[in-house]
């Protein structure tokens, strides 16, 4: 009876976590061939098992950009912690640039990891640190220690301890369950923002990573709504007849870009935050929609219909003109710009359906990047090497990523219902 | 009082006659927007016609209903990325306009809805896009705009799961939600 009793309590708090949460997992579909090989060999432990295997979390993550391709640990000859231990000629046998080692100890009610970088060939230490965290706080550290290497490599800083915000939808159609969530970038440490029965839809970071502006339908019609990550305060900020969509947070976080039809046709509006002042930005009989700042804030990507099908323009608040930026195709949509200003990554329709693309603005090239055919809502990270998006798996939604050269690519399944309109975080450190 | 009647019929004929027009240049643009699509949309547009042809007929059924009572047709469907509406739904939309001139306490809200490919917000535009001509046909008929409410929910509320050409032209569509 006991033992019964036992059964059912662990399947009740079973039920209960895989209620609340909904974190989701990593599947790497396509390496790099251009990837640096690294050996991330196990950290010692002091006796001690520990819950949390950073070294893998760290080689999980330089695997996932695509920038590095990790050894496996069944073709390490041997295990070292730290780099006096290394027997550099057996290493760069295996044909590795650098490695990692590392010693995890205890530190009060938490922990102490020491880790090295050292590059193979020139048989020399490149970093060395000691990093403490708290006993739930290791997942960080090892995110934080793959921003180091990452950044000590290839010179790019590393974006694996930024978080991601995605909507769920689980349920009947005609009982659907919405929920919006925000995550770490691996998928891990998923915590509840919103949940309705009621759509909710283009999730927006702040600049400072602390705020989401976000469309729900709560009310019965689509309203926009900003919300604080860490307490859950928020405040309706538009409340128009017709569309209330496509916020888009300024750069230098006063202002929100959003698409309001109250006029007629949709079109592209600011609202100043504090004040909630509106100014109009186009005016036209067509569609204009999905506005995204550049990051120096003078000018507005946004899609219209202007000329027949969506393509993306460019308004320049110097000019108050709009300049068509795609002619690849008759459908280019949600444009979002890469942090240096230079490229825009958008949805492009081709042969195979609508996809990831970039555009380079100086020679107007259109690459596609993502491989699945029903793709949306491309977001950048933010160091730009990395583009998530949604994509579908099945009849299911899920979250795709692809590098920002296509080489790389990685899916993020969840096991609960469709998952769509990711949102990459700003820097968060 | 029959000339008056008479008067009405007249009206609706005209008032046809013009939404005719309106949308038929709304679609012709609609279509110039779309060259890869037409392979698409001719293959959707025909499983679509098809699933729909049958709602069609009860459709002129609810036309011929007392004006007491809402229509019992209360979905209309569309052609890829278009908003104009299809012949055979006029009948509907005649239906629901004697149903809210008779009933001027009446409210409906309109919803526009779109299949899944596209971008969001794109589609939630295209979504209030086909709920206005709904609406811009219905006020034509005399229907008054403070009956009428529209709400886009674009891709969110798809009423067939699915990636198929059938479950996509089952998505394409204003709901009159009474």
């Amino acid at each position: 009876m006991k033992a019964l009793m036992t059964i059912w309590l662990s399947a009740m708090l079973l039920m209960f976590s895989t209620l609340a949460q909904a974190d989701l997992t990593i599947e790497i579909t396509r390496g790099s061939d251009r990837a640096t090989p690294i050996a991330i060999v196990p950290f010692a432990a002091d006796g001690e098992s520990l819950s949390e295997d950073v070294a893998q979390i760290v080689s999980d993550d330089l695997e996932r950009s695509g920038f590095f391709d990790p050894l496996e640990r069944e073709a390490m000859y041997d295990r070292p912690s730290s780099g006096d231990e290394v027997r550099y000629g057996q290493w760069s046998a295996l044909d590795v640039r650098y490695m990692v080692v590392g010693r995890v100890s205890r530190e009060g009610n938490g922990y102490r990891i020491r880790y090295e970088l050292l590059d193979v060939s020139g048989q020399s230490r490149m970093l060395g640190e000691n990093v403490t965290a708290g006993g739930s706080e290791m997942r960080g550290a090892a995110h934080y220690i793959s921003d180091q290497i990452f950044e000590a490599v290839t010179g790019i800083r590393g974006a694996f301890s930024t978080r991601i915000a995605y909507v769920t939808a689980q349920g009947a159609e005609n009982d659907r369950q919405f929920t919006l969530y925000v995550a770490d970038a691996d998928g891990h440490n998923s915590q509840q923002i919103l949940n309705s029965r009621e759509p909710i839809l283009s999730p927006a970071w702040s600049p400072d990573g602390r705020k989401l502006a976000y469309v729900s339908f709560e009310s019965g019609r689509p309203a926009i709504y900003v919300q604080e990550v860490a307490s859950g305060q928020r405040a309706q900020l538009t409340n128009f007849e017709g569309l209330n969509g496509a916020p888009a947070w300024s750069p230098d976080g006063r202002r929100l870009a959003m698409t309001l039809s109250k006029d007629g046709q949709p079109d592209i509006y600011v609202m100043d935050v504090a004040s909630r002042n509106l100014e109009r930005i186009t005016n036209s009989s067509s569609i204009d929609t999905e506005p995204s700042w550049a990051p120096d804030g003078r000018s507005l990507l946004f899609t219209s219909d202007r000329s027949g099908g969506p393509q993306l323009y460019r308004y320049s608040f110097g000019s108050g003109e709009a300049e068509r930026l795609t002619f690849t195709g008759n459908y280019n949509a949600r444009g979002r710009f890469s942090p240096d200003g230079e490229s825009i990554f958008m949805i492009h329709r081709g042969n195979n359906g609508f996809q990831v693309a970039r555009q380079d603005l100086d020679s107007d090239r259109l690459v596609v990047l993502s491989d699945s055919r029903l793709d949306e809502s491309p977001s950048v990270a933010p160091n730009g090497t990395m583009v998530i998006f949604a994509t579908q798996q099945g009849n299911s939604g899920v979250l795709g990523a692809v590098s920002a050269d296509g080489r790389a690519s990685y899916r993020l399944p969840s096991a609960q219902g469709d998952v769509r309109e990711p949102a990459w975080s700003p820097f968060l450190n | 009082m029959q000339f008056k009647s008479h008067a009405r019929t007249l009206a609706i004929a005209l008032s046809l006659a013009l939404v005719a027009g309106c949308s038929s240049t709304g679609g012709s643009r609609d279509g110039s927007m779309d060259g890869t699509g037409t392979g698409g949309a001719a293959g959707s547009g025909a499983a679509g016609s098809g699933q729909v042809s049958g709602s069609g007929v009860s459709g002129d059924r609810a036309g011929q209903q007392a004006d007491g009572r809402i229509p019992e047709v209360r979905t209309i469907y569309f052609d890829y990325d278009r908003d104009n509406i299809r012949p055979e739904f006029e009948s509907v939309l005649v239906a629901h306009s004697r149903y809210l001139r008779s009933n001027p306490s009446a409210r409906v809200v309109l919803q526009g809805h779109t299949d899944e490919r596209g971008t969001r917000e794109y589609n939630l535009a295209l979504g209030e896009r086909r709920a206005k001509s709904v609406q811009r046909f219905l006020e034509v008929q005399g229907v008054s705009p403070s009956q009428l409410e529209i709400v886009s929910y674009g891709e969110e509320r798809p009423a067939a799961r699915g990636s198929s050409d059938d479950s996509h032209a089952q998505n394409r569509r204003v709901v009159f939600a009474y």
